[in-house]
C-alpha cells in the first residue's frame, strides 16, 4: 500500500486545528496564572526530521519536554516543549512568584511543569478531536529536562521510521512583557497517521 | 596546527583525515558511533537513529540505521586510506529520555539502537573499546583524531572522556 502523504489541503486543516488549539492553550494558561495571555498566530510547519533539533534555539538549548501517550481512535504520543528559561517563568507565575525568581527543581515545581504540559497538550488535542470527530485520550505525563536535540530525538526517530517529515506547531504566548514559545508535536503511530490523514482529507 | 571541527547531523555520517575533530550535538536515543584507525588516525562518526534498515520501508538514507550506517562509514574510511583491521569503536548515546512504568517499544528505541550497533560491530570484528550509553540524559560528543579520545558533555552529568 502506498503511504499517504500530507497535501497542502491537509496542512490547511492542521493549521486551523493548530490555531484553535493555541487559542485554547492561551485561555487555559491565562486561567492557570490568573493573567491575560495573548498568543500570536501559531506557525504550523512541516519539516524534515533532520531540521527538528533546530527548533527552540538549537540542539544544545536546555528545554523542558512533556510527553503524553495518546490512545482512542488514534494512538501514539504528543510532545510539548518549552525552553527551560521560559518554563521557569511560567511556573513562577503559576506559583504567584515574580517571573524571574530563582527556580529550583523539586517535586512541587516538577509536577507544576508536568501539569502545564498536560493542560496545554490537552488544548491542542481537544481542538484536534473536536474538528476531526476522532476520540483522543491522553495518558499520564512524562517529563524530561535536557538538551533540545536529545529530547527531540524521541519524535525524530519515530518520524524517521515512517514519514521523514514532522508536523510542528509553534505558538508564542504573551503576557505583558513576557513572551514564551511553546512547541507541540503530534506523533501518531503509522496506522494512526494514515487514519488521521484520511479523516482530514474527508473534511473538504 | 589548525583543527577543523566537522558537524555530524542526525542520520548523518562523516569522516576526516588527521588532524580533525568530529562532533554531534544533543544525542538522545540515537547512538553516536565513533570509529578510529589507530595507525592512520583517520576518524569517522555516525549518528544513527534506528537499529535495522530492513525493519523499515523508508530506508534510502543509509546513515539512519546502525547496520547500513556502520558499513558505509567503514567503506568511506577505508577509501580514504584507513584499514579495517586497525579500526576500533567507541559508543555514546542510546538514552531513554522519558521513563514510564509501561514503556512501549516505540520509546525503548535507545536500548535497541545500542544492541544493534554492538551486534553489527561484532560481526565486522571491530572491537568496542569504550562506551557511555543508556541512562536518561542527552549527550554532546566530540571526537579527536590526535588520540582517538571521545569527549562526552551532558547537562547535569558532567563532562567525561572515554
Amino acid at each position: 500500500m502506498e503511504a499517504l502523504s500530507l497535501s497542502p489541503f491537509h496542512l490547511d486543516v492542521l493549521k486551523e486545528i493548530g490555531n484553535i488549539g493555541a487559542g485554547n492553550a492561551a485561555t487555559a494558561l491565562a486561567k492557570l496564572i490568573d493573567k491575560k495571555v495573548d498568543m500570536n498566530v501559531p506557525q504550523v510547519r512541516i519539516m524534515g526530521f533532520s531540521e527538528i533539533s533546530d527548533v527552540l534555539g538549537g540542539a544544545e538549548t536546555p528545554v523542558v519536554g512533556v510527553l503524553l501517550g495518546i490512545h482512542g481512535d488514534i494512538s501514539g504520543y504528543t510532545l510539548f516543549l518549552l525552553q527551560e528559561s521560559a518554563a521557569h517563568i511560567l511556573v513562577n507565575l503559576l506559583m504567584g512568584k515574580d517571573p524571574y525568581d530563582k527556580f529550583e527543581y523539586n517535586d512541587m515545581s516538577i509536577s507544576a511543569l508536568k501539569e502545564v504540559g498536560n493542560i496545554l497538550t490537552g488544548s491542542y488535542l481537544s481542538s484536534l478531536s473536536n474538528l476531526t470527530g476522532l476520540s483522543i485520550m491522553s495518558g499520564v505525563p512524562g517529563i524530561a529536562i535536557d538538551m533540545a536535540g536529545a529530547i527531540l530525538s524521541v519524535p525524530a526517530i519515530d518520524f524517521a521510521a515512517t514519514t521523514d517529515v514532522v508536523l510542528y506547531i509553534e505558538t508564542e504566548f504573551i503576557e505583558g512583557d513576557e513572551s514564551v514559545i511553546g512547541g507541540f508535536f503530534l506523533v501518531p503511530d503509522s496506522a494512526s497517521y494514515t487514519k488521521l490523514l484520511k479523516t482530514l482529507g474527508a473534511m473538504c | 596546527m589548525i583543527d577543523n571541527i566537522i558537524k555530524v547531523g542526525m542520520a548523518d555520517l562523516k569522516h576526516t583525515l588527521h588532524p580533525g575533530t568530529l562532533t554531534t550535538l544533543g544525542l538522545g536515543s540515537c547512538v553516536g558511533i565513533a570509529l578510529y584507525d589507530t595507525k592512520t588516525k583517520i576518524i569517522g562518526l555516525a549518528h544513527i537513529m534506528l537499529p535495522w534498515s530492513a525493519q523499515t520501508k523508508n530506508n534510502a538514507n543509509k546513515a539512519k540505521f546502525a547496520d547500513t550506517g556502520i558499513e558505509l562509514l567503514i567503506n568511506n574510511m577505508t577509501d580514504s586510506g584507513a584499514s579495517k583491521s586497525n579500526i576500533v569503536a567507541k559508543l555514546a548515546g542510546g538514552a531513554q529520555m522519558f521513563s514510564f512504568s509501561s514503556v512501549s517499544d516505540m520509546l525503548r528505541v535507545g536500548e535497541r539502537n545500542v544492541e544493534a550497533t554492538k551486534e553489527v560491530l561484532q560481526k565486522m570484528r571491530i572491537p568496542i573499546i569504550s562506551e557511555d550509553t543508556g541512562g536518561n540524559y542527552g549527550r554532546t560528543i566530540e571526537f579527536y583524531s590526535a588520540d582517538g579520545r571521545l569527549m562526552i558533555k551532558t547537562i547535569g552529568h558532567g563532562i567525561s572522556y572515554i
